[in-house]
């Protein structure tokens, strides 16, 4: 934990059509961190993690990733850049047309360093890595259920061995049991292999259990950079709604119980 | 190589005597670069050889998976290894070999079975597509005894969408067919000295039979595959799902709106594309037999029974009916999955003009003794 930015966001500006989004907005991601995003709806959180992915482009700013400009160097540079980074989104995004297992051997097929056998044992290492079997490397997406799809496409967003996971919505859709066990999942994946995580949540469960900082986007820029219980001491009108709401207190208490 | 996060080390592994020592990061990010040496160098190690992980920076699960590989999937002596590095390698001994790959064999059985399959299939196709084109027909009862819950918005922008926006392309192909019809019949026609037979040729090859079938294949193409997918993806967005939720009928709003634009329009279409056609046509004829166009106009109804024009554009009909309902058939079939989307739209556009070249012939024999002047 050196304290070196991962994810580095200057002055970014982001408009659509004449609805502006992102207005300056500044943020440091440092190694080792789970960082969790939250903000109003439409309040352009899903088109940050774009702009960090590289998907979309910002109308203004700078992003670094890892310490170099997104679009820095060759076309090498600019590929192992992003084989850095994994990414999970919000549907899953499985190939649809591929089985689990290929879905999480094709970022692997086609870098096209493993051979066969060690092909087959990196997806069943994948596959355990996220608490799945390896029978259900021959199921189709359409047979899985939604938790399932998350942690597939999470298997294949580690495929790579990335730095950094970057993951939309990671509970949405799930019940609260199954959500509760996605968060204890990420959290082992992070203790494990050191990842350097963002998260973009509306679920203040997910985010109390899981960030250890928090990053609170409104008035289109980040407002709070800070771990939870620093950013409940911050007095912005969103903060006090989001976290200090009915919702958010009965969140918190159960976490308080937890800990 | 590889030096371009900050610390990276190039994995590296030294031989000497019955050690092997490894150095540097044993990470997928540093070790793709080097790859073919570290194999090279992994195969040659000594298969008795201890091994010495007082070095190793970092180590993932790609290069335990390939350390245990090279080890022949068992613990050699392994000196200096710190514990989450043990940890790494002892996840990938768990779950090493227990994906057991799927080996499927291609036998004789397999061809009955298959040749079973597609039988089965094709009669399952077949079932549906009449209880489809029997729910249109119930729909439309029940659209006759409620007038007023006749889809016609849908219609008209259906009809707009498959017949108007559909005109340029239709012109255009249906133009420059029969220039070259017309240039290679008078080319033929002129060793004969049987120039004004070129109105009788153009006059009855596209009215009566190229005009619909050029247009029907065009529209399969370009509508029949439109519908297909069009329903598919609501398929998949489960929006037909939720129309069926609502209580609407998925024939009456979606499917039967569909089938009666295409209906309407294709004759329409054919009446455009041969009158487009026989232009084409008039124009070749010009620059190679200097045939007038009034002279063309007059010997056209005189040579050309009506009755050919009825055929043509009932022949609209009834291939445009098809084509939507065979586009519409597929669209409902399709999974949730885009290879069942890119299948079900392939077998769309080629079912509907294999259909339409079938019906086709059927109304020639049907109408061999209508229009033919003999």
């Amino acid at each position: 934990m050196n304290g070196l930015p991962v994810v580095s966001l200057r002055g970014i500006v982001t408009r659509f059509g004449s609805n502006l989004v992102h207005d300056g907005l500044d943020l440091d991601i440092v190694v080792g961190d789970i960082v969790a995003l939250v903000g109003g709806s439409g309040s352009g959180k899903t088109t940050l993690l774009r702009h960090i992915i590289g998907l979309t482009r910002p109308a203004g700013g700078e992003v670094r990733l890892f310490g170099e400009g997104l679009r820095d160097g060759s076309i090498h540079d600019r590929i192992a850049r992003q084989r850095r980074f994994g990414v999970l989104f919000q549907q899953g995004a499985l190939f649809s047309a591929l089985s689990v297992g290929e879905n999480i051997a094709f970022p692997l097929k086609e870098l096209g360093v493993a051979t066969g056998a060690e092909l087959r044992d990196l997806v069943a290492l994948k596959l355990a890595m996220v608490e799945m079997e390896p029978k259900h490397a021959f199921l189709m997406p359409a047979e899985l259920s939604g938790g399932m799809i998350k942690r597939a496409a999470l298997a294949r967003a580690l495929a790579l061995e990335p730095e950094l996971l970057l993951l939309d919505e990671p509970t949405a859709g799930l019940d609260p049991d199954r959500s509760a066990a996605f968060v204890r999942l990420i959290r082992s994946l992070h203790r494990e292999l050191g990842l350097t995580v963002v998260l973009v949540t509306h679920d203040v469960d997910t985010l109390a259990a899981l960030a250890t900082k928090i990053a609170v986007l409104a008035d289109r820029r980040i407002v709070s950079l800070a771990p939870l219980e620093e950013t409940l001491q911050v007095d912005h009108p969103f903060i006090q709604r989001f976290f200090l709401g009915e919702h958010g207190r009965n969140a918190l208490s159960r976490r308080n119980r937890n800990h | 190589m590889g030096d371009r996060r900050p610390g990276a080390l190039p994995a590296v592994l030294v031989v000497s005597g019955g050690e092997v020592r490894l150095t540097g990061d044993w990470t997928l990010g540093a070790l793709s670069e080097v790859l073919t040496r570290v194999r090279l160098a992994l195969a040659a190690a000594p298969a008795a050889a201890r091994w010495d992980f007082g070095a190793v920076e970092r180590l993932d699960s790609f290069g335990a998976t390939l350390l245990w590989h090279a080890w022949g999937a068992r613990w050699p002596d392994v000196i200096g290894i710190a514990e989450h590095q043990q940890r790494v390698i002892q996840r990938v001994e768990a779950s090493a070999g227990r994906l057991v790959p799927r080996t499927s064999r291609f036998g004789a059985i397999d061809a009955v079975v298959l040749l079973g399959g597609a039988l089965l299939q094709f009669r399952t196709h077949a079932v549906a597509f009449v209880a489809l084109f029997g729910q249109i027909l119930l729909d439309v009862v029940h659209l006759l005894r409620h007038p007023r819950e006749w889809p016609l918005l849908e219609i008209s922008a259906n009809v707009h969408k498959v017949g108007v926006k559909a005109m340029p392309v239709t012109a255009l192909v249906g133009f420059l067919i029969g220039v070259v019809l017309s240039y290679l019949s008078a080319l033929q026609l002129k060793i004969f000295g049987a120039d004004i037979f070129i109105v009788n040729i153009l006059g009855l090859g596209i009215i009566r039979e190229l005009g619909p079938v050029l247009v029907s294949v065009l529209v399969a193409g370009r509508s029949g595959s439109a519908m297909t997918a069009q329903l598919g993806v609501m398929r998949v967005t489960e929006e037909i799902d939720a129309l069926a939720a609502m209580g609407i009928s998925r024939t009456l709003r979606l499917v039967l709106p569909k089938v009666l634009a295409l209906t309407l329009a294709m004759p329409l279409l054919v009446l455009w594309t041969s009158s487009v056609a026989l232009l084409g046509g008039w124009v070749s004829a010009w620059v190679e037999l200097d045939l007038s166009l009034g002279f063309f106009i007059e010997t056209l109804p005189t040579v050309v029974p009506i009755a050919n024009l009825y055929i043509g554009l009932s022949k609209g009909a009834v291939f445009g009916f098809l084509i939507a309902l065979i586009a519409c058939h597929f669209g409902l079939r399709v999974r949730p999955n885009t290879e069942s989307l890119s299948v079900n739209t392939t077998a769309s556009v080629v079912s509907a003009i294999t259909m339409v070249i079938l019906v086709d012939a059927v109304f020639a024999i049907a109408t061999r003794s209508i229009g033919v002047p003999t």
